[in-house]
């Protein structure tokens, strides 16, 4: 494939990339921002998600949509219950203690991981999407009388991904809507500035703990969602979404919502292009060395404010 | 059984009277003397252990769950007919996650704690390769079902052997004359970046170079990857023929986004069903695999003409006639590999009973006989069809099978015959000592 067509479909799976880690590195960074919880166990609400969107695609029957539809619904919902009952059976217990809640988390990702090995099972297994259309895209060459579109071999998507690019954004916007201008955002906020003096003015802020880790986990889970007709149903696969959220959001600074979006589109994109032009390896051998740089020239991240 | 009934009676009353007459110092000559005279009769009721190296979990748990599946109704027909040497078969089950460090711990774990005779059942080759240094170092016989070459290639060692199944190197030798004359001369190949996927590249593209074809571009994807479509623009654009070989859990994916990457203007394409294990060929998504081919191991579809072996082993393991389990449709099996573990499993039933194998000091006396092995005649053993084990590569060749998808099913093209898959001995095994 020639240069520039090979450059937009690699932009085009990195963009696919880039969404479902936006969503899922803004979980992880929420739950941090508020909560000041390094959550381990983030990658396994992912892979839970995309779990139980298989499952109610199975029960549903009739038409795809119709199950996709209310997975769309009840994955996201389901993983936030298991998820504010995990913060309250057990971060609540160790009083979020920093070291406390990692160990705890990880014991969490073990018991999520091998329950789901012990009753989904250890295969793949793919939901149909609800749409899921080829689309042929054209490219432009310049010859002797100016420019003139063709169509190269091989340059299409298909329906549902750009699909999956916009309902991440849709979803991105309305959540900066929630955090900024409901009522439930201000109070989540403040809990973030000033967790004692919160509680000082009435904020429950046990409640809100248990929300903020549940939306977290909803948001995880509703990437899952969204990706898994396009990758299926698999025990392990909160792995490596895990490992690229958290370089995400020390990139763009642990707690910052708009950094970790930036991040998110920045690591998504260079990973897609960079794994069509070199090799998946390379792409996570520089996205770690990125890491490496942040952590030393600018340790709060690009987006993060430096903590007192 | 009169004796065996009997021996334990003696023995206790050996025991008792050596302990009385000779006091402290007796006792430990009692317990070792009738130990050593009781030995023989008590081990021929004990049951013949084999260690079962199964992939549960990690990226070959498809074919593992099926493995099992072959495996446990292979040892029920050979229990229910009066077992090995009269001594029934003792399935120990691990699971090596499909890791090559879990499977050397699990060879160990079959020598050391469950004192197993022999072990048995790997698939993926990295697996075999991480396993059979330990198998080799603890004197385990190490009956692969993999199809690696690297046994045939002279890498391992005299302990392990594959004679159920037939090996990377002769299935792709059998089929570059066929990709050359029929589909296409320029080919692109995709496979996945191990042990497996590397025998595909090197045997393959010589096999096919060898026949007046090139080898446009080789693409090596990673086993655990989950999405391909970054990989299919580096596919030139002149290409005749896609050869494709994917395994793991992202199969049906690595599938889909090929049919959506071509769209209308596809190539000829040939695939290796291991792209396709335990997964239905009707999903949604796969129908531009209408017209291409497959080579299979063992045609996952019931044929026209299918053998009355066929029809036993389909019937005993519980697969219907589109290759699915009886009990769940959608539960797809590893038809074109699993039969391994059934003939691996006779083998080493005739091996025993041809070496009168009593325990684990007769193991060489097994490796041996199986080496004296040669012409397996189609039969209830082996369904799959006729093989010749080669005793000196401790490798087994046999029939391979092309079908070509029609309205949604593997339909049998072309069966290519044994001397087809044949090539030159790399190793003498027999040579080595044990």
């Amino acid at each position: 494939m020639e240069f520039g067509p090979h450059f937009f479909l690699a932009s085009l799976e990195g963009a696919v990339n880039a969404a479902v880690l936006a969503l899922m590195a803004v979980g992880l960074s929420i739950v941090f921002g508020i909560m000041r919880v390094v959550n381990v166990a983030h990658g396994e609400f992912f892979m839970l998600g995309a779990v139980i969107a298989w499952w109610i695609s199975t029960l549903a029957g009739g038409h795809p949509a119709v199950g996709f539809l209310f997975a769309l619904i009840a994955a996201p919902l389901i993983v936030g219950a298991i998820a504010a009952a995990a913060d309250h059976f057990v971060l609540r217990r160790i009083n979020y203690d920093p070291e406390r809640t990692i160990v705890a988390t990880i014991g969490l990702l073990y018991v999520l991981q091998q329950t789901t090995l012990m009753t989904f099972g250890p295969e793949a297994r793919p939901v149909e999407a609800p749409f899921n259309k080829r689309l042929a895209l054209p490219w432009f060459e310049k010859t002797a009388d100016g420019f003139s579109m063709y169509w190269p071999w091989g340059l299409s998507t298909t329906s549902y991904k750009l699909a999956v690019i916009a309902a991440a954004v849709i979803i991105l916007i309305g959540l900066w809507l929630f955090m900024t201008r409901s009522r439930i955002g201000l109070i989540m906020r403040a809990t973030q500035l000033d967790r004692e003096m919160a509680l000082a003015h009435g904020i429950p802020v046990d409640k809100v703990y248990a929300l903020v880790f549940g939306l977290g986990a909803g948001i995880a889970a509703l990437a899952a969602v969204l990706i898994v007709p396009i990758q299926q149903a698999h025990y392990l696969m909160g792995h490596d979404p895990l490992l690229l959220s958290f370089i995400v959001v020390i990139i763009g600074g642990l707690g910052s919502i708009p950094g970790t979006i930036v991040a998110a589109i920045f690591i998504g994109m260079s990973d897609g292009i960079i794994s069509v032009f070199f090799s998946p390896t390379v792409a996570k051998i520089i996205a770690t060395l990125l890491v490496a740089f942040v952590l030393i020239f600018r340790p709060q991240g690009l987006f993060g404010k430096r903590s007192a | 059984m009169s004796d065996q009934k009997k021996s334990p009676l003696n023995v206790t009353r050996r025991t008792a009277l050596k302990t009385l007459a000779a006091g402290a110092g007796g006792v430990a000559a009692a317990g070792l003397l009738p130990g050593l005279g009781g030995y023989s009769q008590l081990h021929s009721a004990e049951p013949i252990k084999i260690g079962f190296q199964v992939h549960r979990t990690g990226i070959g748990a498809a074919y593992g769950r099926w493995y099992d599946r072959t495996t446990q109704a292979c040892v029920e027909k050979i229990n229910a007919a009066g077992g090995i040497n009269g001594r029934m078969i003792e399935i120990v089950a691990e699971d090596d996650g499909t890791d090559p460090k879990r499977g050397a711990e699990v060879v160990e774990k079959f020598a050391s704690q469950h004192n197993c005779d022999v072990s048995f059942g790997t698939l993926f080759s990295h697996v075999v390769y991480g396993s059979a240094p330990r198998a080799g170092e603890l004197k385990m016989p190490y009956f692969v079902v993999s199809e690696g070459h690297h046994v045939a290639s002279g890498a391992l060692n005299r302990y392990t052997l594959q004679p159920g199944i037939t090996d990377v190197k002769s299935q792709v030798e059998a089929m570059a004359p066929f990709i050359a004359e029929n589909l296409g001369k320029k080919v692109t190949m995709i496979f996945p970046d191990f042990a497996f996927g590397h025998d595909h590249r090197d045997y393959f593209s010589a096999a096919f170079e060898a026949k007046g074809g090139t080898i446009l571009e080789k693409i090596a994807i990673p086993p655990t990857e989950t999405s391909f479509t970054k990989y299919f623009p580096k596919i030139p654009r002149d290409t005749e023929v896609i050869y494709h070989v994917m395994v793991g859990p992202a199969v049906l994916t690595f599938v889909k986004e090929m049919g959506e990457f071509f769209g209308p203007s596809k190539p000829e394409i040939f695939g290796f069903i291991d792209s396709l294990e335990a997964v239905d060929i009707a999903s949604p998504g796969l129908e531009f695999l209408e017209g291409t081919y497959f080579w299979e191991g063992n045609p996952r579809y019931v044929q026209e003409e299918q053998s009355e072996f066929d029809k036993a082993y389909r019937e005993a393991v519980g697969v219907d006639e589109n290759g699915a389990s009886v009990s769940d449709a959608k539960d797809v099996s590893t038809y074109a590999h699993m039969f391994g573990c059934w003939e691996t499993l006779h083998i080493i039933k005739r091996g025993m009973e041809a070496a009168d194998y009593k325990g684990p000091d007769d193991r060489t006396k097994l490796i041996e006989a199986v080496e004296a092995m040669s012409d397996m005649p189609h039969s209830m053993e082996h369904p799959q069809g006729a093989k010749r084990f080669n005793g000196k590569t401790h490798q087994t060749f046999g029939h391979q099978y092309i079908s070509k998808v029609t309205d949604g099913k593997l339909v049998l093209a072309h069966t290519t015959s044994i001397e087809d898959t044949l090539y030159e001995d790399e190793v003498d095994y027999t040579q080595q000592s044990f």
